[in-house]
C-alpha cells in the first residue's frame, strides 16, 4: 500500500510540532524518518495513527483520503504500530495478546475464544516472515527481541500493510538487532512498507531505501541512505557535528575504585549481581557494556549504596563505603548520573535551581542555618545553567518542562558541580539527541580529564567503544570479560550476547593485566 | 506539586497587530484553567447546583409546582425565595447581619464574623496538618484521631494540673502538640519502619482515639464527677486561651496560633533545609534517596510535624471553643480538614483562605437552617461540590468551556499518591 502524508501540519498551543510535512512511502519500501528527539517524528506517527487529528494537511493511503477517528480506524485501514514500550500482556501467551482486541469466538452467543485459530495464525504469520516466534510462551518469559516479533506478529495478523517501527532498536543486543533487519527485509519483500523512526544513524544507513529527515517540525531534506553519517548528523542537527569522540590516551593513577566479589541479590531472590570484582584507577573511563537487564543496574544503584550488596564489599578511595550510607558516600566525591534520571535523577515538579541542589541543599553556600539561602541558589542555577547550556526559559522552570537532553544536562551539572573522586554515569545518553550526545561525552572525558575515576554503563556499543580506556562486558550478572580500549565492536558485540567461546579470549585479556597501554 | 498557573495566559493567543487589548486579556484570563479561576468557578457551580437542591427540597415550592401549569409564575417566585432566603441567611450568619448590626453594641455587629474565624481555626490547623503530610508525599487521613490525643493531652494539663496564668496555657498547648505529633509519628513510624501504608494506619488510629477518648470519659480522674454524661473536667481558667475581643465575640487566641502556624509551614516549605527535604521525598522518592536523603526518617517527621498541627487544632477546641473534652471534640474537623487542604492546594495560605470560606459555611450554615429551615446539610453538600469540582478540573472545565484541559495541582491531589 502507498502511504502519502501531504502538508501535515499540527500544533500545540503555539508549538508547531508539525508544519507542512510531506511524506510518501511506497509499497515496498523501508522509509526512514530521521530527527533528533522532539523534532516531531512521533507526533507525526501519532498523527497517522489516528491519535491525533492534524490541524491541516491529509493521510492519503493508495490515492485515497482518509480521516481516522483512532487507532482503530487506523488498524482497520492496515496500518500497524510497533511502539518503543510494547503493548503487550505480560502474564498472557503471545496468541492471547495476538487475539486480544480481535477476539474470534465460536459457540455462538456463548462466544467461546477460539484459541486454536489464534494459535494457527500466530505459528502461519510468524512462519510466513521467518519471526520464529511461539505461539504458546508466555509473554513474560521471553526475551525482549522475540516480544517485539510479537508485536510485529500482532500488527500483521490485522493485515498490515504500512508497519510503523517506532525507535525499535532501543531495546536490543546487536545480534538482536541484526535479526530485526532480516525481518524488515522479508516483510519489504513481500510488499509491506515499513516506516523505520530512529536517531541511530549507522542503522539508517544500514537499511534504509529512502530517507527524510525531520527538523523542529519541519522536512529539511531526504538525503541518499548512502550519505556520510556526519552528513545526515548535520541536517538531523543543523549543523556540523563531530560524531567521532576526540580524546586523549587516559593516564591512570591511583586505584580509586574497587570492587571485590560484589553480590546483589533482589528482593525476589533473584541474584542480579554474582560476584564482580573490578577496579577503577583514578583519569581512567572503566565502561561496563551490556544489553539491559544483565545486573548493571544493581551494580551501579550498590556502588552509590542505594542497593544493599548481600556480599563483598566495595572500596573508594581506600576506605571500605560497604556499610556507609548513600549520604556518606556523596560525602566522599561520588557523583552518580543513574540510568532513568526521571525517577532517580530529578525532581520533575521541582525547579530547574532546586533540582541543581538535590544532594548539596543542606550543605554551604545553599544552606543557612536550618534554612536555605535562595540566593546562593539562584546564582548557583544561573552559573550551572550557562556553563552547562542548558536550554530553560530560567533557573525557576519545572525540571518537568525541559526535553530529555537538558534533563540529562541538569543531572550532569549538578554532578560535575563538586569535587569529585568517582563518577558513576550509567546510560549517560539515553533517549538523548546527536548534538546533546556530543556535548556530555565531552564533559564525561573533561572529567576523566581532571583525574576523577569514571565508571560509565551504557548499552549502546558506539557509545562505549568511544569512551572507554578499558571495556567490561556484563552478562547475566557477572563480568565475562575485560577488553582494552582498543577493542572491536565484533569482540563486545558478541560478548554482550554472552558468547562463550570469546569468554575464554576475554579471559585471557584480563588475565594479562589491567589492559591500559 | 506544580505551583505555576497550567496556562501560559500570556502567550496563549498570540494577536496579529499589537498586544491584546486589556478587556481580551482578561477574557483570556477568565477562559484559562488558573487555579483562582478554577476554584472561583467551581464555587459558583456549587451555588448553583446547592440552589437545585434548595428548590427540590422547599415545600412552598414543591406545593406550587403542583399547580405549575395554571400558575407557573408560583413556582419560580416560590423557589426564587427559597433560594435567595437561604443564601441571604448564609451571609448574614457567617460576615455581617443588618438584622442584628444596628441594635445591639459595635461588637454584637462582628459577631458572625467572629463565629466565622471561630469555626476555621482549627479547620486552618487540620488543613495546614493534612496539607504538610501530602507536600511530603503522605496521605494523613488521621488528622482526627491526632486532634483527639492533642485534645485528650492539651486538656488533661489543663484540668489535672494546676500552673500559673500564661504557664499553664503553655504547658497545655506543648501538650496538645506533642499528643497529636506522637499520633502522627505513630503512623510515619510504621510505614519507615514496616511499609505500612499510612492511609490504612492513620484511619485504623482514628477509630483507636475515638474509642480511647470514650473510655477516658468513664474514668475517674478524667470524667467530671457527679456527671451522668460522658465529659471531661473543665479545663482550668489559667489554661484557656484567651479571647481576641470583648464579649460576646467568641474568636480566641487559637485564630493567632493558626496565622503562625501557616506562616510557619509557609517557611519550612519554601525556606528551609527540612522543608527542602520534605518537599523532594513527596515529590519523587526515589531521586531524593538518590540524592542521600533518608526517605523512612522523612516519613516520620512529617507526619509528627502534621500530628503536632492537628494536635493544635484539638488545643484550639479544648483550650478554646470548648471547655472540657466530650466525645465529638473532633466534631468533624478531621475529616473537613482533608478537603480544606484540597481546596487549599496544600499550599499555606491558600489552606488559610480555604479553611475561613469553610468556617463561613458552617457559621452560616446554622442560622440558615435556624431562620429558614434549609438543613444545615445544604452546607455540607456545598462543600462537597466545590471540592468535587477542584478534583475534577476537567468537569468545570467542560462546563464553563475553558481552553485547555491540562492537570492542575488540585487534581493532583485528588487523584493521589502514585497518581
Amino acid at each position: 500500500m502507498k502511504l502519502e502524508l501531504r502538508g501535515i501540519t499540527k500544533r500545540f498551543g503555539s508549538l508547531v510540532a508539525n508544519d507542512r510535512i510531506d511524506l510518501v512511502v511506497e509499497p515496498g519500501e523501508i522509509h526512514a524518518l530521521l530527527g533528533e528527539n522532539g523534532a516531531g517524528k512521533s507526533t507525526l506517527m501519532n498523527v497517522l495513527y489516528g491519535l491525533y487529528e492534524p490541524d491541516e494537511g491529509e493521510v492519503v493511503l493508495d490515492d485515497v483520503p482518509v480521516r481516522f477517528a483512532g487507532p482503530g480506524d487506523a488498524m482497520a485501514a492496515g496500518i500497524g504500530m510497533v511502539h518503543q514500550h510494547f503493548m503487550l500482556i505480560p502474564v498472557f501467551t503471545v496468541a492471547e495478546n495476538v487475539m486480544l482486541g480481535h477476539e474470534e469466538t465460536k459457540g455462538g452467543a456463548l462466544g467461546w475464544l477460539d484459541r486454536r485459530a489464534a494459535r494457527r495464525k500466530v505459528a502461519e504469520v510468524s512462519s510466513r516472515y521467518g519471526l520464529a516466534v511461539p505461539p504458546d510462551a508466555l509473554v513474560a518469559d521471553l526475551p525482549v527481541g522475540v516480544q517485539q516479533r510479537a508485536e510485529i506478529v500482532k500488527a500483521l495478523t490485522r493485515d498490515a500493510k504500512v508497519l510503523v517501527l517506532d525507535e525499535p532498536t532501543a531495546v536490543l543486543t546487536p545480534s538482536e538487532i541484526d535479526d530485526l533487519m532480516k525481518v524488515m527485509r522479508r516483510l519489504r519483500d513481500a510488499g509491506t512498507s515499513i516506516v523505520f523512526i530512529s536517531h541511530k544513524l549507522k542503522e539508517v544507513k544500514a537499511i534504509a531505501d529512502k530517507v527524510t529527515v525531520i527538523r523542529r517540525g519541519k522536512v529539511v531534506g531526504q538525503p541518499s541512505p548512502t550519505a556520510s553519517e556526519e552528513e545526515l548528523a548535520s541536517l538531523m542537527v543543523g549543523r556540523q557535528v563531530a560524531l567521532t569522540l576526540e580524546k586523549a590516551p587516559a593516564n591512570p593513577g591511583d586505584v580509586i575504585l574497587d570492587v571485590r566479589d560484589l553480590r546483589v541479590v533482589d528482593d525476589a531472590g533473584v541474584v542480579q549481581v554474582d560476584g564482580v570484582s573490578f577496579q577503577v584507577r583514578a583519569g581512567e573511563i572503566y565502561a561496563i557494556a551490556g544489553v539491559q537487564g544483565n545486573g548493571q543496574t544493581e551494580l551501579t544503584e550498590c556502588l552509590l549504596g542505594v542497593e544493599a550488596a548481600s556480599e563483598g564489599s566495595v572500596h573508594i578511595g581506600g576506605r571500605d563505603v560497604s556499610q556507609a550510607s548513600v549520604r556518606d558516600r556523596l560525602r566522599l566525591g561520588v557523583g552518580y548520573v543513574p540510568e532513568d534520571r526521571l525517577h532517580d535523577g530529578l525532581v520533575g515538579g521541582f525547579t530547574v535551581a532546586e533540582n541543581l541542589i538535590l544532594d548539596m541543599y543542606d550543605r554551604t553556600p545553599f544552606a543557612k542555618g536550618v534554612g536555605l539561602d535562595l540566593r546562593a541558589i539562584a546564582g548557583n542555577a544561573a552559573e550551572r545553567i550557562d556553563e552547562f547550556d542548558v536550554r530553560t526559559p530560567s533557573g525557576g522552570a519545572l525540571a518537568s518542562t525541559l526535553s530529555g537532553g537538558n534533563q540529562q544536562k541538569v543531572v550532569l551539572a549538578r554532578e560535575m558541580s563538586r569535587p569529585l573522586k568517582l563518577l558513576v554515569v550509567a546510560q549517560p545518553t539515553r533517549g538523548l539527541d546527536v548534538g546533546s550526545m556530543e556535548f556530555v561525552h565531552r564533559r564525561i572525558v573533561a572529567e576523566r580529564d581532571n583525574g576523577t575515576a569514571v565508571v560509565v554503563v551504557s548499552t549502546e556499543l558506539d557509545e562505549v567503544l568511544g569512551l572507554a580506556d578499558r571495556i567490561a562486558v556484563m552478562y547475566r550478572g557477572r563480568i565475562i570479560g575485560e577488553l582494552p580500549a582498543g577493542a572491536s565492536a565484533q569482540e563486545v558485540g558478541l560478548l554482550m550476547a554472552g558468547s562463550t567461546s570469546q569468554a575464554s579470549a576475554a579471559a585471557g585479556a584480563r588475565g594479562s593485566g589491567s589492559g591500559d597501554e | 506539586m506544580s505551583e505555576t498557573p497550567v496556562t501560559d495566559v500570556a502567550s496563549s493567543s498570540p494577536q496579529p497587530g499589537g498586544p491584546p487589548s486589556r478587556a481580551r486579556r482578561a477574557a483570556i484570563w477568565l477562559r484559562s484553567t488558573h487555579p483562582v479561576m478554577l476554584t472561583a468557578l467551581a464555587f459558583v457551580a456549587s451555588i448553583v447546583v446547592g440552589g437545585i437542591l434548595i428548590v427540590i427540597t422547599d415545600t412552598p415550592t414543591r406545593k406550587a409546582a403542583r399547580y405549575f401549569f395554571s400558575a407557573p409564575g408560583d413556582t419560580f417566585s416560590k423557589a426564587w425565595h427559597a433560594v435567595s432566603q437561604a443564601y441571604v441567611t448564609l451571609f448574614e450568619g457567617a460576615i455581617f447581619d443588618p438584622h442584628t448590626a444596628f441594635k445591639g453594641t459595635f461588637w454584637q455587629a462582628l459577631n458572625p464574623l467572629s463565629e466565622t474565624l471561630l469555626n476555621a481555626t482549627p479547620l486552618i490547623l487540620g488543613g495546614l496538618a493534612v496539607g504538610l503530610a501530602f507536600r511530603a508525599g503522605l496521605f494523613n487521613i488521621g488528622a482526627q484521631g491526632q486532634l483527639i490525643f492533642g485534645a485528650i493531652f492539651a486538656g488533661y494539663v489543663g484540668f489535672a494540673w494546676h500552673l500559673p496564668v500564661v504557664v499553664h496555657v503553655i504547658v497545655a498547648l506543648i501538650a496538645g502538640v506533642v499528643g497529636g505529633g506522637l499520633w502522627g509519628g505513630l503512623s510515619g513510624w510504621l510505614k519507615a519502619r514496616t511499609g505500612a501504608h499510612e492511609v490504612i494506619t492513620t484511619i485504623m488510629l482514628n477509630y483507636v482515639a475515638v474509642y480511647l477518648l470514650g473510655y477516658l470519659l468513664t474514668e475517674n480522674g478524667f470524667k467530671r464527677s457527679g456527671s451522668n454524661q460522658a465529659i471531661s473536667r473543665i479545663v482550668d481558667s489559667n489554661a484557656r486561651l484567651p479571647k481576641l475581643f470583648p464579649e460576646p465575640l467568641r474568636v480566641h487566641t487559637g485564630l493567632i496560633i493558626a496565622l503562625l502556624a501557616a506562616a510557619g509551614v509557609a517557611w519550612l516549605l519554601n525556606r528551609s533545609k527540612l522543608g527542602f527535604q520534605l518537599r523532594a521525598v513527596g515529590a519523587n522518592q526515589f531521586a531524593a534517596r538518590t540524592a542521600g536523603m533518608d526517605v523512612g526518617r522523612n516519613y516520620v517527621v512529617s507526619m509528627v510535624l502534621s500530628g503536632a498541627l492537628a494536635g493544635l487544632a484539638g488545643c484550639s477546641q479544648i483550650l478554646g471553643t470548648n471547655t472540657a473534652i466530650t466525645q465529638d471534640i473532633d466534631a468533624g474537623i478531621g475529616f473537613t480538614a482533608i478537603t480544606v487542604a484540597l481546596l487549599g492546594r496544600a499550599q499555606p495560605w491558600p489552606t488559610v483562605l480555604a479553611g475561613i470560606l469553610y468556617g463561613a459555611f458552617q457559621a452560616g450554615g446554622v442560622t440558615m437552617q435556624s431562620r429558614t429551615g434549609t438543613p444545615i446539610d445544604l452546607v455540607n453538600v456545598l462543600q462537597s461540590i466545590i471540592v468535587l469540582f477542584i478534583a475534577a478540573p476537567a468537569l468545570v472545565g467542560a462546563i464553563f468551556r475553558l481552553r485547555g484541559t491540562a492537570s492542575t495541582s488540585g487534581q493532583q491531589l485528588a487523584k493521589g499518591w502514585n497518581g
